[in-house]
């Protein structure tokens, strides 16, 4: 037993990375469809109010970045902990409670939110009872990874495993302070900060959801997968140091450019928007150690999809983590702000960076579970990444245009100083924008179905592997 | 400092060094790593770089290239910035920055500016009569546009209503319907309220949505309405024996055909059992006096604005209320 690696706990979160995609991206796909016709579910009776945006919202970007992302995230991070340190995990039965105790966070969030509970802070909606569960499996998570680092037979720790610390240290802080809250009933509670502080330390902890499980927890997916899967030495150990800590230090300081030109003090908006600046360098630090790692093997991006998958969203994470910066310029925040291009600059990091990289991994992974060579057709995966791709494109470039339009029709002035447009045309100009969103991200969702059929193929004719032997020679 | 933004962002100076401390220390950190990492000189034509011994999982290496040039320059730079910015602007605790400059009052001189600027197109329109604006097709392009940005959110892009937003266009009014009614209306705002429940349990409601119909003539279930007769004296107060409400007091009339909630009987009856709770935010301090009188004019013209009633009485009502401070008005008027 101790000479193999726990399998069955990545191949469960792998599993459901994949269900919870499909879950979440359904979800998103059916709110953006509301924006093009709000009646949509009016009518479907007892079910409406269910149904309705303000409930569904939430729930999607639950779905798609816990249930989705953390399952993608749980299973790398724990198949690439054991791998490195060349251990099993610490405890078969932590990593099955951390399993089924996410699951049914996820459950919970996927009843509670559409029956319209909710802590209205944004990407933390969720409840006091779920709160603390989350809290006590992230613990769990953390014993688990931390006490397999600590049993390693390799001297050094992977860079991958830095990253994956990093992630799981800083999300424990963000999410015990920031849901501090008085309980009024099981369903009810208020936040323990008021007005202002209130909104700083949400968005303290809203910028950091994205840099720290958004970012550089995929970081420790990219160390991993794309050097396993392009056969080439990381580009640069420096690098690695340099962005890793730069990272870690600087996103902390971040979280105020979600409030510039509210009651936040000027000097905080003023540091929000120079360490978001700052912050390109650490971030295309990460980029060209994932982009150059494969300097030498250019090739092969030719012939392997799964490497297309690892590098395409490398590079959408350059562009998304240049334009972040960017909106965080004061003047450019005038303008962007409360628009559809903030949406946008999101998808382009969710969909573009952090779904790819996750996807290409899978399909690295899936096979590697269920004792296969490789997926049951290549030919399918390089159709999703071309469905994906365009997906993304068409859904960012619309919500490009849609925004700065926004903007523009928002601030735009008639010779007597009143405002051009009512608020109400400005909605009405977003629909030839909504729609193409709409084309684009049902495109990215149905790539998420035809994965699922791939997948489903090969493990129908896989056998699950659960004696992968761990190698006792240790290297230097 | 601004009036009205007199609240200090710190509480003791205590706080004021804890952040330009932590923010300077920060910047210097980010130096000092930049720094140390970059002692790996550039590669030579030719020379390829260090492959490090620690082997992970079989294949997993790491080459020790140097920081690409323009990637630490770069990143020296953003530093540089950071620095230049945070001696300009606000950011070092309560240092304002040599550039003196902060939000509000960028916005304050903004506004100072713009109210200058516009007031004097607002301005030829202030001392004109109501109806004599309403006639003027500049005034009215202006009334319109101010009635887009401020009105049609709640009252529809041309003023028709909805559902508990009252139609402007038709000539019925709950506030009244003359130039002056409405740019009063417009400046002190409306707390439109009724109680829910005076009725009793659900089978009264349904009576006296029945009794109701039957005061207007409409179609009712006669046994209901005279069920109803008795259970609508609670009602009568404020809408009156006949139903036909008090324009004086914002009380709609309820045996016509205008409906703010709805006139079908369920919806009668949800606003028995609930109450209504409607309200219009006062204009006057948001928008000031001349825009106030271009969209008062504008609105009176969308099609419903009545003649201005010569009776005494009306006018004894009106004139003390135009004159009277804001927080001495009854408060049904003033918030």
């Amino acid at each position: 037993m101790e000479a193999t690696y726990n399998y069955k706990v990545v191949r469960q979160f792998a599993i459901m990375t994949i269900v919870w995609g499909i879950v979440g991206m359904l979800v998103g796909v059916l709110i953006a469809a509301q924006l093009i016709w709000p009646d949509l579910t009016k009518d479907l009776g007892p079910l409406a109010p269910y149904l309705s945006y303000g409930r569904l919202r939430p729930l999607h970007t639950n779905a798609v970045i816990f249930a989705f992302g953390g399952s993608a995230l749980f299973a790398t991070s724990l198949y690439v902990v054991q791998r490195t340190c060349q251990t099993r995990v610490l405890s078969d039965g932590l990593a099955s409670f951390v399993f089924w105790g996410w699951q049914l966070v996820i459950l919970l969030a996927a009843i509670s939110l559409p029956m319209g509970f909710t802590s209205s802070k944004e990407y933390a909606e969720l409840e006091w009872p779920i709160d603390i569960l989350i809290a006590v499996i992230w613990v769990s998570y953390g014993v688990l990874f931390f006490g397999t680092i600590m049993k390693r037979k390799t001297q050094h720790i992977y860079v991958a495993n830095w990253f994956f610390g990093a992630y799981i240290v800083t999300i424990a802080l963000l999410h015990i302070v920031n849901s501090a809250e008085l309980p009024v009933t099981l369903t009810k509670s208020y936040s323990a900060y008021a007005g202002v502080h209130d909104a700083m330390v949400q968005w303290w902890y809203g910028h950091n959801a994205v840099g720290f499980f958004l970012t550089t927890a995929f970081l420790g997916m990219m160390y991993y997968f794309i050097p396993k899967q392009a056969g080439r030495p990381i580009f640069s150990y420096r690098l690695s140091i340099v962005h890793f800590w730069a990272l870690n230090f600087i996103y902390m300081w971040a979280g105020p450019h979600h409030l510039m030109y509210t009651a936040l003090p000027d000097w905080a908006q003023s540091l929000g928007m120079v360490f978001s600046l700052m912050l390109i360098a650490p971030s295309w630090g990460g980029m060209m150690n994932g982009i150059m790692t494969l300097s030498g093997a250019w090739h092969k991006l030719r012939t392997d999809p799964i490497l297309k998958f690892l590098i395409t969203a490398m590079s959408f994470y350059g562009m998304s983590t240049f334009e972040g910066p960017m909106m965080s310029v004061k003047t450019v925040n005038a303008l962007s702000h409360y628009t559809e291009w903030t949406v946008g600059h999101v998808h382009s990091g969710a969909l573009g960076w952090v779904a790819m990289i996750s996807i290409g991994s899978l399909y690295h992974l899936i096979p590697r579970l269920f004792g296969r060579e490789e997926m049951y057709s290549v030919k399918l995966i390089n159709t999703h990444f071309w469905m994906s791709t365009i997906g993304v494109v068409l859904y960012i470039v619309a919500l490009w245009i849609a925004g700065v339009a926004q903007g523009l029709m928002w601030r735009a002035t008639n010779s007597d100083g009143t405002l051009t447009y009512s608020f109400a045309q400005s909605v009405n100009a977003m629909y030839p924008f909504y729609t193409i969103r709409l084309i684009g991200g049902a495109l990215f969702f149905a790539g998420m179905l035809l994965m699922a059929y791939n997948v489903w193929k090969t493990i129908a004719a896989g056998k699950a592997v659960n004696d992968a032997r761990i190698p006792q020679a240790v290297a230097a | 400092m601004i009036e009205g933004y007199a609240v200090p962002d710190f509480i003791s100076d205590f706080w004021h060094y804890y952040i330009a401390a932590i923010t300077a220390a920060g910047i210097l950190f980010s130096l000092w790593l930049l720094k140390s990492q970059s002692v790996v000189k550039p590669l030579a034509p030719g020379e390829s770089a260090e492959l490090m011994h620690p082997v992970w999982d079989g294949d997993l290496q790491e080459l020790n290239s140097p920081l690409p040039r323009w990637w630490m320059w770069m990143f020296y730079l953003l530093i540089l910035f950071s620095i230049v910015y945070l001696v300009l602007f606000p950011g070092m605790g309560k240092f304002q920055g040599v550039l003196g400059w902060s939000s509000a009052s960028q916005w304050q001189a903004e506004k100072t500016r713009v109210d200058a600027e516009f007031d004097k197109v607002f301005q030829p329109f202030a001392n004109m009569d109501l109806m004599a604006v309403a006639a003027d097709p500049t005034a009215k392009k202006m009334g319109e546009h101010l009635f887009l940005t401020y009105c049609s959110q709640c009252h529809g892009s041309s003023g028709q209503g909805g559902s508990g937003f009252p139609n402007l266009t038709d000539n019925q009014w709950l506030m009244g319907g003359t130039p002056d009614d409405i740019k009063r209306t417009l400046e002190n705002g409306i707390i439109g309220e009724m109680p829910g429940g005076l009725a009793g349990d659900e089978q009264g409601a349904k009576e006296v949505a029945n009794y109701v119909l039957a005061l207007g003539g409409k179609q009712h279930d006669a046994s209901l309405a005279a069920a109803g007769k008795d259970k609508f004296a609670a009602c009568a107060g404020c809408h009156g024996e006949d139903g036909t409400g008090m324009t004086a007091a914002g009380f709609p009339n309820i045996v016509d055909d205008v409906w703010q909630y709805g006139g079908s009987e369920a919806a009668i009856i949800e606003s028995i059992v609930k109450g209504r709770k409607g309200g219009m935010p006062a204009q006057l301090e948001l928008l000031g006096e001349n825009k106030l009188h271009l969209l008062a004019a504008y609105v009176w013209g969308l099609g419903g604005g009545q003649q201005p009633v010569a009776e005494p009485v009306a006018e004894m009502m009106e004139a003390p209320v135009d004159e009277m401070p804001v927080d001495e008005m009854p408060a049904t008027v003033a918030q």
